[in-house]
């Protein structure tokens, strides 16, 4: 009866987390989507704890309580702070998986070797494979966007190392294979730590070659295995709303990574074992040519002529904060008249989405954020393009030279409009390392500086000079 | 809309009605009774409504969808308590509260964080997350 019982609950839960991601389609009702996921969660959980064989509670209630002493701190970091904060949540949540999936197996070894049917060792070797992978891969993904000093931020490639990788993953594989067919094998139990061993290693080392700019798709292909080690918990559980909580989430990973790998134009295998960093460096050897920098008088002068002005944030903008004097200089645009919309690339910034809720943030109403995709039209429209730390994905280079490693991805075609105002931290090359031929056309001005400082100056400028003329 | 609103209903129905049948042979937990076939059912039908779900979400709102599914995914929380509460030996037990740690922290920074960043998001009047009320 109380069984029948917990697994409706399950299933209230379950219509809950699909209504939860339906409302996300809408900023207007995307806060009922938080609700719906609340409410299934705390269903999910009290039908739970209810079941007569939860014994022993002092240690549920430590653990939820640390969760909450950790977790709100967590909820609190600052925007520009979102893409570790979420690769860690990757990593906690493949811990989890991997712990459980050990902890079974340990289990049901004691219990005695029937337990351990081929189809709860597929499941369970899954689990662990995934999740362990996940919990250092995202560690790892979480400490380069967060610079810590420590971590290599710059790709890290050496010869062979797509060998060096796969072979590891293959004889991780195979160990696992073995411990699936023959898991009552007095060799198998001492395989088992081996697996969990390589998994951990395996995720440092795939993780390592990626630099930030590749860390959007990264990310995404790092939510879709948190995913699915859950739905492999709910098959070693035999449990039904982890399945379909870890699918949902498991097909959000995909079809975000889908996005980012289309925007950049390179495929999931490209993105994980294309040592992007070293094609970088050698094309970042070509000749030099002359910037043309300007003021911001001079910039604001020509700002305060124009119909359309296009602002094209990226991660320069995340970096120096600079956000809510992007605002300023948007208020002090709008009241003469100016139409300003953000032109959002979706691989901008370290994360996907990153730059729209930077803005938003800044109080920037959503409506006036444009995709790559509806902007594009109008770029040459456009008087004034306003490009704050963006680099890549307005580098004509994507769409005219083939030997450029970006060749092929869709840009923000910001070299169509009549002027272009560049604000850029230094005269080297971005994260990418790759030379952008738009600072160096005709109608092209660089800005240099800090964003926030330029962009801040920009605004009382603006401000400002309307008194005077 | 309407009828995409429909097909999507009719496929959660679907999958939903796959899954209580299933829930009926579901053993308890210790009875290692198992119904592969209807699970990898639910798994087939939820990734398929979650790709139709998830392709309709708006681009704005990525940042915060990662955060909720992640809130979501960590419904690992469920497997962590059947193995922290049960009787089971220490160590099995104390695998299970790290992960329950680990879920929970998840749960809890995950919708704190979502709600936050949603709140932001707002029309040029200054409304829009109520307007849909």
């Amino acid at each position: 009866m109380l069984h029948t019982a917990v697994q409706l609950a399950y299933l209230v839960a379950t219509a809950l987390f699909i209504f939860s991601l339906h409302w996300m389609s809408d900023p207007k009702t995307a806060r009922n989507g938080v609700n719906a996921g609340v409410a299934g969660m705390v269903i999910a959980v009290l039908a739970t704890w209810a079941q007569p064989e939860i014994i022993h509670h002092a240690w549920i209630v430590i653990a939820i309580v640390l969760g909450f002493v950790v977790g709100v701190p967590l909820s609190q970091v600052s925007l520009t702070a979102v893409p570790q904060r979420t690769a860690l949540s990757h990593a906690f949540g493949g811990a989890a998986a991997g712990l459980v999936g050990t902890a079974k197996y340990y289990l049901w070894l004691s219990e005695g070797p029937e337990n351990l049917t081929t189809f709860r060792m597929i499941a369970i070797m899954l689990e662990i494979v995934l999740g362990y992978l996940t919990f250092t891969g995202s560690l790892l993904a979480a400490g380069k966007l967060q610079e810590l000093k420590w971590i290599p931020q710059r790709p890290v490639t050496y010869p062979g190392q797509n060998v060096v990788n796969l072979g590891l993953l293959a004889v991780a594989i195979g160990l696992a294979t073995y411990i699936v067919l023959w898991p009552s094998s007095s060799l198998s139990p001492a395989l088992f730590p081996i697996v969990s061993f390589l998994s951990l290693l395996f995720g440092v080392l795939l993780i390592l070659p990626i630099g930030g700019a590749d860390m959007p798709t990264v990310i995404s292909i790092l939510n879709s295995y948190a995913g699915l080690s859950a739905v492999a918990m709910g098959f070693v559980l035999d449990n039904k709303l982890l399945i379909t909580a870890g699918a949902l989430d498991g097909s959000s990973g995909l079809i975000l990574s889908i996005i980012m790998c289309r925007a950049m134009n390179r495929s999931f295998t490209n993105v994980l074992f294309g040592a992007f960093g070293q094609v970088q460096a050698q094309t970042a050897q070509g000749e030099q040519k002359e910037y043309k920098a300007e003021t911001v008088e001079g910039a604001a002068q020509i700002l305060e002529q124009a119909n359309l002005v296009v602002i094209i944030p990226g991660y320069g903008m995340a970096v120096a904060q600079a956000q809510h004097k992007v605002r300023e200089v948007y208020d002090a645009l709008r009241q003469k008249g100016i139409t300003v919309k953000f032109a959002i690339h979706p691989v901008a910034g370290r994360m996907p989405g990153h730059m729209n809720v930077l803005l938003a943030e800044a109080e920037i109403p959503y409506t006036d954020l444009v995709e790559m995709d509806e902007i594009n039209p109008d770029m040459p429209q456009c008087d004034v393009a306003l490009v704050i730390g963006a680099n890549d994905v307005v580098n004509p280079a994507a769409a005219t030279d083939k030997n450029s490693p970006i060749y092929g991805m869709p840009i923000i075609q910001a070299d169509k409009a009549r002027t272009v105002f560049a604000i850029k931290r230094s005269k080297n090359p971005g994260f990418a390392g790759i030379d952008n031929e738009l600072y160096f056309g005709d109608q092209t001005w660089m800005l240099f500086g800090d964003a926030k400082a330029v962009v801040g100056e920009l605004a009382k400028q603006l401000t400002g000079g309307s008194g005077m003329h | 809309m309407t009828s995409k609103l429909l097909v999507r209903a009719a496929a959660t129905v679907a999958a939903l009605a796959t899954a209580v049948p299933a829930f009926a042979a579901d053993g308890s937990h210790a009875a290692p009774a198992l119904d592969l076939p209807s699970m990898l059912f639910v798994f087939m039908l939820s990734t398929f409504i979650g790709v139709g779900v998830i392709r309709r979400v708006s681009r704005l709102l990525h940042t915060p969808l990662m955060s909720l599914t992640n809130a979501i995914s960590a419904i690992a929380v469920v497997g962590a308590i059947l193995v922290t509460g049960a009787d089971y030996p220490l160590h099995i037990r104390f695998m299970g509260a790290v992960a329950l740690f680990a879920s929970m922290t998840n749960i809890v920074s995950g919708f704190l964080i979502t709600n936050r960043m949603l709140k932001m998001f707002k029309t040029r009047d200054g409304g829009g997350d109520k307007a849909g009320h």
